[in-house]
């Protein structure tokens, strides 16, 4: 303790230490309110409102004004609230409670003042016009649990594919002989991830207690093959290849050694 | 009862503007009555012209957002309206929360806890600053605005408009900072919009102005001012209180009992007056 003592307190040992102070605090609090941030934005089970751009982008750009609330007709989009355990602020809808009604003229897109609705992504040209397509929209995609869907028992329930607004195309019915009761047909709920838009019309829908087909955001219902895999029967589908990116080849600690090509190394004998 | 008016006249004007913004903002969610709709983030004068919250519209830019010209231009003319005219005059005019830190410092003095408890907590003034600075930093890291995912008066705003849920949480915690914890805690020392404010509004116009040969030094301003280091030339120097810190509130001139405060422009052609800085 002696040698503490001696220490003068000069002017610049305080600067520094105030300084040390702040940068410190500064540096709790943000990592505090960083951790938090980055768990609160990706939150993943949320259904945006139509048009809207990439999650990520998403975050970004919604001032969290609530016009696209304002404008639905139908009481579909909610901003999340303090108990949501949604991003504070930000639009979405739950299907099962108020679907998106897929409006034609789609109010909720154009009224968005920053660009997190994207109302090109919704539009198509035809004839030289410019016009909204609510069926270009992508808000999630339809998945059907097939152990709670009666249609997969065998009992005729079309609620889901009458509900469908691209009925037909987005939710199909697929036709199969019921072995069990040898006279009768199953008639089972497809859908297509091409055009469905997730509106949740078909969860809405849905008889079971719980909807046995519901809305996931795209980016969890969805696969995605990678470029391993080409569909050789198809023309073109190789073109794929051109666009991936990066490196495609798998890393081992053995593959570092280039393995014998035995098969096509003496490719230049069979010319 | 002309007593009381007198003495609350700018507090019932602002209740007035806070409320009424906030009514007009319920009328175009609910009713379709669309003077002005949206909510103090972004919204629509009579469905045209654009106004934004320019603060946030900075945190977006810093996460890195690319934003549109009409929400840009709304931006713009909130910050020159501030800038040039209001100074912190969106603090006490216009932000909800106002309504509740108020409500907690009226607690304050009914029960005289200023006397009855003591100091425990104590916060530096420039808090907010550092607030202001580290949610930009803060948005730029994790790519989303910081500030806005989780301020209270956007909570209470849209609580208001669109419907409170669990919103009520949050405010009450406010609410009790302010009254246990320290004395105008959230506006007067942590929160970044006022902050913000504080720094766009410094060389705004409208001031409070002070006429030191009538003060009796009675101090009732400094007792009821939620700034109140803004109030250092009182009963010194006559002249406009020239921080950004004030917010225009006007509780001071409402109290001043012998006319020695009162709302005016700042005077940048006389430089004898001290008002330039």
């Amino acid at each position: 303790m002696e040698t503490t003592d001696k220490i003068a307190i000069t002017p610049r040992r305080k600067f520094l230490t105030l300084m040390a102070q702040g940068s410190g605090l500064m540096a709790l609090g943000g990592m505090v309110w960083t951790g938090y941030l980055e768990e609160a934005k990706s939150a993943p089970l949320i259904l945006r409102p139509p048009a809207a751009v990439a999650e990520v982008d998403f975050m970004r750009l919604c001032i969290k004004c609530g016009q696209c609330v304002e404008a639905c007709p139908y009481d579909t989009l909610h901003l999340a609230k303090p108990g949501d355990t949604k991003p504070l602020g930000t639009p979405f809808f739950i299907p099962r409670e108020v679907p998106c009604y897929m409006c034609t003229d789609i109010p909720c897109v154009p009224v968005c003042p920053s660009g997190a609705l994207d109302a090109k992504s919704v539009s198509k040209i035809t004839e030289g016009v410019k016009e909204f397509d609510i069926t270009k929209a992508r808000m999630g995609l339809a998945v059907v649990d097939v152990e709670s869907c009666i249609a997969f028992w065998g009992i005729q329930c079309d609620a889901c594919y009458r509900a469908c607004p691209i009925m037909d195309s987005a939710i199909k019915l697929e036709y199969r002989r019921n072995e069990r009761t040898g006279k009768h047909a199953y008639l089972t709920p497809i859908v297509n991830s091409l055009t469905c838009t997730g509106c949740g019309l078909c969860e809405r829908a849905c008889v079971t207690e719980k909807a046995a087909i519901h809305v996931l955001p795209l980016d969890i219902a969805k696969g995605s093959i990678g470029s391993h895999y080409i569909k050789g029967w198809e023309q073109g589908d190789e073109k794929r290849l051109e666009k991936a990116s990066g490196d495609v080849t798998t890393h081992t600690k053995r593959s570092e050694k280039s393995a014998t090509d035995y098969l096509n190394a003496n490719e230049e004998m069979f010319k | 009862m002309r007593e009381w008016i007198r003495s609350h006249r700018f507090m019932m004007a602002r209740r007035l503007t806070q409320l009424g913004i906030l009514g007009l903002f319920v009328a175009a969610n609910t009713y379709g009555f669309r003077l002005l709709s949206g909510n103090l983030s972004s919204s629509l004068v009579l469905n045209t012209l654009p106004l934004a919250d320019p603060f946030a519209l900075l945190q977006m830019l810093t996460a890195g957002a690319l934003l549109g010209l009409d929400v840009l231009l709304g931006g713009a003319l909130i910050l020159l309206f501030y800038m040039v005219v209001g100074g912190r005059a969106f603090c006490s005019w216009v932000c909800p929360l106002n309504m509740v830190t108020d409500a907690a410092n009226w607690t304050r003095r009914v029960l005289l806890l200023d006397k009855t408890i003591e100091k425990k907590l104590w916060l530096s003034r420039s808090v907010r600053y550092w607030v202001l600075a580290l949610t930009l930093i803060v948005s730029f890291i994790t790519g989303v605005s910081a500030f806005e995912m989780v301020s209270p008066i956007g909570i209470l705003s849209r609580g208001i408009i669109f419907g409170m849920g669990m919103s009520m949480a949050p405010i009450l915690c406010i609410y009790l900072f302010d009254l246990f914890a320290v004395k105008n805690g959230w506006c007067g020392h942590i929160c970044p919009l006022g902050g913000f404010y504080s720094m766009v509004g410094q060389l705004s116009l409208i001031r409070v102005k002070h006429d030191h040969t009538k003060c009796t030094l009675c101090m009732k301003c400094k007792e009821i001012c939620p700034e109140k280091q803004v109030l250092g030339i009182i009963s010194k120097q006559s002249g406009a209180i020239v921080s950004g810190e004030c917010t225009n509130c006007g509780r001071c001139v409402e109290v001043c009992e012998s006319d020695a405060l009162s709302f005016g422009v700042r005077n940048y052609i006389n430089t004898n007056v001290g008002e330039k800085r």
